[in-house]
């Protein structure tokens, strides 16, 4: 291994360095190329009765309404439940209902300014608890729960909340769509994660095969989740409005659109009940897990599924019971963002599993050690941990780095400025859950060309975390190549297969491990003298009439067993382990929590390129610690509060502490050169690390992210009222 | 839209005195641009003062510091001529880019209850002077702000600058903004406080605060509370409380709660007159 | 006409002067490296440098671009700056970058001119008006402080 575990240089590096990186909105102009903006709802539920055309000139603009759609108005996904444009029921702030194109932006906003949708308003639903509408329900049972709780002496409770989180890549969705050209291909580019749930969008809108519909990845500014599904959206309307002008249409939303209309993380609600023996072994745990799925089904799903598996954290427990539901409101539908309902959940049981070690009296060190999950255990599917578990050492060397273990934690402190630190303990599973993957059958196909160089062709994209460096080290190893003989080609429906979305944790340990095998394949046709540079081997071997083509298909690991009704069995093909320590200081004057130092101690398999999986983790853990204390995303009858980048907060700079990231390599058997995903599993545990390191600086018990000032504040003064200037009015 | 860039103040006065449209002034662009860009002001006459030179920059005077009203927050928090806590809450405006544009005349102009200069301004008892063609007046920082996203400026005028009396030796004073994260912020309350203690007793206290009331406030109240007592813990915590209660009238709103406000002002409060 | 320097060379535009200078450098001069994250100066993506302070292009009027140096991030070449946020990982999906970039050249810029300290603080303060979501921040700040230890031999 000569690049992987050594530095590749990212591909597309310079470029971004020096501004040549093209965006979606860097496309220059074409000379006819029109404006496309949205028609939205101001209203969260109620009947469209009709869209009035005030004082303008429309024969200057197009207008495409649902009833313009040549295929199904739908947005295809999980579900058919949402529409492209509505028809008939709004169902959420910001619905799309009519679009329009225009030569410019000032004759799109007087036009958009002259439709005027009628609505008869509906009673809208915000809270989850009485939502009637569910969307998803998944069980998990183990064991006898009942009976354990029958018999118990103690019972820990605990009812945690996690408000939603805004994605907050820095580049806005935008797309531009061309239109169809004589024999119908419509094509579209943008900022997008996966080409092909755009392509299956847009098959479904216009009725056409897959090769008349092109989907082309820019560079893009960032996903996270948000350009999961979303860009599908944005590509349908652009297409549409394409098709009915006959121009070149591009939609490049504005924050303020971007962060009223676009998906965001699902909040939640979760209960514990857990049993739990004196020494503080775990006897059962029955978990109620809610999430606000907002209007439409979307992704939520996928997302509660991840939640529900993930809910009884990494621990060993022999009764589990899981009960998840999503449920529909009239907000605007939540969706996919890093951790996929899982950060919700950790949170949760990370908090409880503190609460459990304050009831009684134990180290929160000692519990996690008491209970976690080691190789040979099984997990709340009854998933048999076979290999790569790194769950030991990753508690072992954060604490050998931070010494937590001989920390006093919840020790009652004095001064206006209170220290505190406090511990995570989580896993993530890698790729897609149960029998995901070997449905998708993700496909990589690598081409030797004459000058000996091979061409990667993959589905994934590169939306900065790394995946060109990543799958340039594993191909010039696989191939026992130098880096400069490989090219990633550009994400292309017309150019590259489908290997699955660029989710889930999945690209490296699965797209990354098709290609490696494909590689491998390609280095033994070629065959040859090791001693020999591998590009003159392979330039013969192509010149010489070899076959230069290789294409791998994903297959699971054999013995992987999912049943996906009982929600039993193998959910993932490994986990990913991970430890936070996070110390804060509260100002008992402003109740603002910094942090002062913070940890992570990852287990990520295989590190193929070190400095790109430490960057992934420092910005995966920085996204935690915001949505922890001061990333607040607030709806107020249905509509996101925080519209604007000056009320939408992240941290700067400045709100971030020097994160320290160690590495734990615990090889997985089924992963290129050992590797397993790494991309989400950082979001999981800074929001409950902060928590925990907040209640043993203040001893307040900290049971709802972000955990503000203002909640602070309230907590505190409900715990000291003789510390109250004013009596809290509630 | 009409636009104008006078190059001297005497221009810039004359085009404010003709204008048949109420003007728009443009500093650094830094509040106005977004209004504009938002749809929120859609202004007939812009007059860009950025170019007038008499604007810009500090000078000593006799008994106090001249402001220019241009004056960027990066100038001012990097001249030593600049009273301490005025630094301190230039310092805090936005981040570098921002601080670069930024200005103290701007500030005052916008009128915006979160303004993080202009607590310090009303807590240094500053003066701002207006130009017109037929005439400068003086008001105080506090006279010249009357209510939210208003001031006493007329039409034809513009704010010249700002004068701060010299400080006496014995003086303290003190600044906090509290804001939604640690740069780059508006300010959840901001408060400003400069006093004198003689013995044990206070002998002047003047205090301004930002974001806790529909425009930036002074606090007669706390001074009522504190001035010529003694400054016992129980009396500063007494007259926050005070103040908290009668001199803010904080609301909920997408940065903050009412009752944070007044709570944590009462606590900053504390803070500021113990230190 | 609105005459000012732009990466070193003399430019003159035809643009209104309440055109926001962003704008002009994206769309009439097709300087598209400069990008817009908000709008409103909160994220700092289209930081440039004029007269050698850094600023929000997206707040500036045209207006006040008249007889300045404007720099931005084409007229920086592939440089100093540019080689350690390569190396150190200081760049992910890059959108920020070219505002970072920007900030840093500023900031050290500022720094050898007055003698102010460059370390870790005030690498973070500098750049405080820059949002980066992908990085966490810790190799950008990296990357600052080693092109600061090496801007000497650039």
């Amino acid at each position: 291994m000569r690049h992987v575990g050594n530095r590749v240089a990212r591909p597309e590096g310079p470029a971004k360095v020096e501004g040549r990186a093209v965006y979606v909105d860097d496309i220059p102009r074409a000379k006819d190329e029109w404006v496309g903006g949205t028609l939205r709802s101001p209203v969260a539920h109620g009947k469209l009765r009709c869209i009035e055309r005030g004082d303008f000139d429309f024969s200057r603009v197009v207008v495409v309404t649902a009833e313009d759609i040549p295929g199904d108005n739908v947005q295809a996904l999980i579900v058919d439940d949402q529409p492209i444009l509505c028809a008939d029921t709004v169902r959420h702030v910001e619905e799309p209902i009519a679009l329009v194109a225009a030569p410019d932006q000032g004759t799109l906003c007087a036009a958009l300014d002259a439709l005027e949708p009628r609505i008869d308003p509906l009673e809208p639903v915000f809270d989850a608890e009485r939502s009637q509408d569910v969307q998803s329900e998944i069980s998990i049972d183990k064991g006898d729960v009942d009976a354990t709780f029958e018999g118990a002496t103690r019972i820990v409770e605990g009812e945690y909340h996690t408000d939603s989180q805004e994605q907050l890549y820095i580049e806005t969705q935008g797309m531009i769509a061309d239109p169809p050209t004589a024999d119908g291909t419509i094509t579209v580019r943008g900022s997008l994660q996966c080409p092909h749930y755009v392509q299956k969008a847009l098959r479904r809108a216009f009725a056409v095969p897959p090769e008349k519909a092109r989907v082309v990845q820019c560079e893009t500014g960032g996903g996270f989740g948000g350009k999961e599904d979303y860009p599908s959206v944005v590509a349908c309307h652009a297409a549409l409005l394409a098709h009915a002008s006959g121009h070149r249409v591009r939609m490049v939303y504005d924050r303020n659109e971007d962060l009223l209309a676009t998906p965001k993380r699902h909040p939640s609600r979760v209960r514990h009940r857990t049993v739990v023996a004196d020494d503080g072994t775990l006897l059962a745990m029955d978990i109620d897990v809610l999430l606000d799925g907002g209007a439409y089904t979307t992704l939520s799903p996928v997302v509660l599924s991840r939640g529900v598996i993930h809910a009884a954290g990494a621990y060993r427990c022999d009764n589990i019971r899981i009960r998840g539901r999503v449920v529909g409101t009239n907000h605007v539908p939540y969706g996919a963002f890093r951790g996929f309902g899982a950060p919700q959940v950790c949170f949760a049981i990370e908090r409880q599993m503190d609460r459990i070690a304050a009831s009684l009296g134990i180290h929160p060190v000692v519990i996690r050690q008491r209970n976690m999950l080691r190789l040979g255990d099984r997990t709340a599917t009854s998933q048999l941990l076979k290999e790569s578990v790194g769950s030991e050492e990753v508690l072992r060397r954060i604490l050998a780095h931070t010494g937590f273990d001989r920390h006093e934690w919840r020790k009652e402190r004095s001064g206006n400025k209170r220290r505190g630190v406090g511990l995570s303990f989580f896993y993530h599973g890698a790729g897609f859950t149960g029998s995901g993957e070997e449905m998708l059958k993700g496909k990589v196909t690598v081409e030797l060309d004459d000058d000996g160089c091979a061409l990667v062709r993959a589905g994934s994209t590169e939306i900065g975390q790394g995946k060109n460096a990543m799958f340039t080290a594993i191909a010039a190893d696989a191939l026992g190549a130098e880096p400069d003989a490989i090219t990633i080609v550009d994400p292309d429906t017309a150019a590259v297969p489908d290997s699955g979305p660029t989710v889930a944790s999945r690209t490296c340990m699965i797209v990354g491990g098709c290609l490696d095998k494909a590689c491998r394949t390609l280095a033994d046709r070629v065959g040859g003298d090791p001693n020999t540079p591998f590009r003159e081997r392979a330039s013969a071997f192509v010149r010489g009439g070899g076959d230069a083509v290789a294409t791998e298909t994903y297959g699971s690991p054999p013995g992987l067993q999912w049943d996906q009704n009982a929600y039993r069995g193998d959910a993932y093909p490994v986990f990913g382990w991970a430890a936070d320590v996070a110390e804060v200081e509260v100002d008992l004057t402003t109740f603002d929590v910094e942090i002062v130092r913070f940890v992570t101690c990852v287990d990520v398999g295989h590190a193929i390129q070190p400095q790109i999986v430490e960057g992934q983790i420092e910005g995966g853990t920085l996204q935690s610690i915001g949505w922890s204390h001061i990333e607040v995303m607030t709806a107020e009858n249905g509509r996101f509060r925080q519209d604007r980048l000056a009320t939408c907060i992240i941290p700067t700079s400045l709100d971030t502490p020097p994160i320290d990231v160690l590495l734990v390599e615990e090889p997985f058997s089924n992963g290129p050169f050992g590797a397993k995903g790494v991309g989400e599993l950082p979001m999981d545990g800074g929001a409950p690390a902060i928590a925990s390191a907040i209640e043993d600086a203040i001893g307040v018990h900290v049971t709802h992210v972000p955990a503000t000032p203002e909640r602070l504040l309230e907590a505190w003064l409900e715990a000291h009222p003789d510390d109250a200037f004013f009596e809290a009015k509630r | 839209m009409k636009f104008d860039k006078p190059r001297s103040l005497g221009e810039a006065l004359s085009i404010l005195a003709d204008a048949e449209l109420e003007p728009h002034l443009l500093a650094g662009g830094t509040d106005l641009l977004v209004e504009i860009d938002t749809g929120r002001t859609a202004p007939p006459h812009v007059v860009d003062i950025w170019g007038i030179p008499e604007l810009h920059g500090i000078q000593r005077e006799a008994e106090g510091v001249r402001i220019g009203s241009l004056t960027t927050c990066t100038e001012l928090y990097r001249d030593a001529r600049t009273p301490d806590i005025l630094r301190d809450a230039a310092w805090e405006v936005g981040a570098e880019q921002i601080r670069n544009r930024a200005t103290i005349g701007g500030n005052l102009g916008t009128a915006s209850p979160a303004a993080d200069l202009t607590p310090v301004l009303f807590a240094l008892g500053a003066t701002v002077r207006l130009c017109a063609r037929r005439g400068d007046r003086d008001l105080s920082a506090r006279q010249f702000i009357t209510g939210y996203r208003s001031n006493a400026l007329r039409p034809s005028e513009l704010i010249h600058s700002v004068w701060i009396p010299d400080r006496p030796d014995d003086e303290r004073r003190a600044f906090r903004k509290v804001g939604t994260r640690r740069a780059q912020s508006i300010s959840k309350l901001v408060v400003a406080v400069a006093f004198r203690i003689e013995g044990e007793v206070v002998i002047a206290c003047r205090g301004g605060a930002g974001s806790v009331a529909p425009r930036t406030i002074d606090l007669p109240v706390l001074t009522r509370e504190i001035l010529g007592r003694r400054c016992t813990p129980e009396r500063i915590a007494h007259a926050a409380r005070m103040s908290a209660a009668l001199d803010c009238a904080p609301v909920d709103d997408v940065r903050s709660t009412a009752l944070y406000r007044r709570e944590v002002f009462a606590r900053v409060l504390v803070d500021l007159l113990s230190r | 006409m609105i005459q000012f320097r732009l990466n070193g060379e003399a430019v003159s535009v035809d643009a209104h002067p309440m055109a926001r200078l962003l704008s002009v450098l994206r769309r009439d001069l097709r300087l598209t490296g400069t990008k817009e994250g908000c709008g409103e100066g909160e994220c700092g993506a289209c930081s440039v440098v004029v007269d050698g302070k850094v600023v929000n292009s997206c707040l500036i009027p045209m207006s006040q671009i008249d007889g300045t140096e404007v720099l931005t991030i084409e007229g920086s070449g592939h440089a100093n700056i540019q080689d350690h946020f390569l190396a150190e990982g200081g760049t992910q999906c890059g959108i920020c970058t070219p505002g970072m970039i920007m900030a840093t050249r500023a900031f050290l810029e500022d720094a050898e001119a007055t003698g102010a300290a460059i370390d870790e603080d005030s690498v973070r303060a500098a750049l405080a008006g820059n949002l980066c979501r992908c990085t966490g921040y810790g190799k950008i700040v990296a990357a600052v402080l080693a092109a600061a230890r090496t801007e000497g031999d650039a």
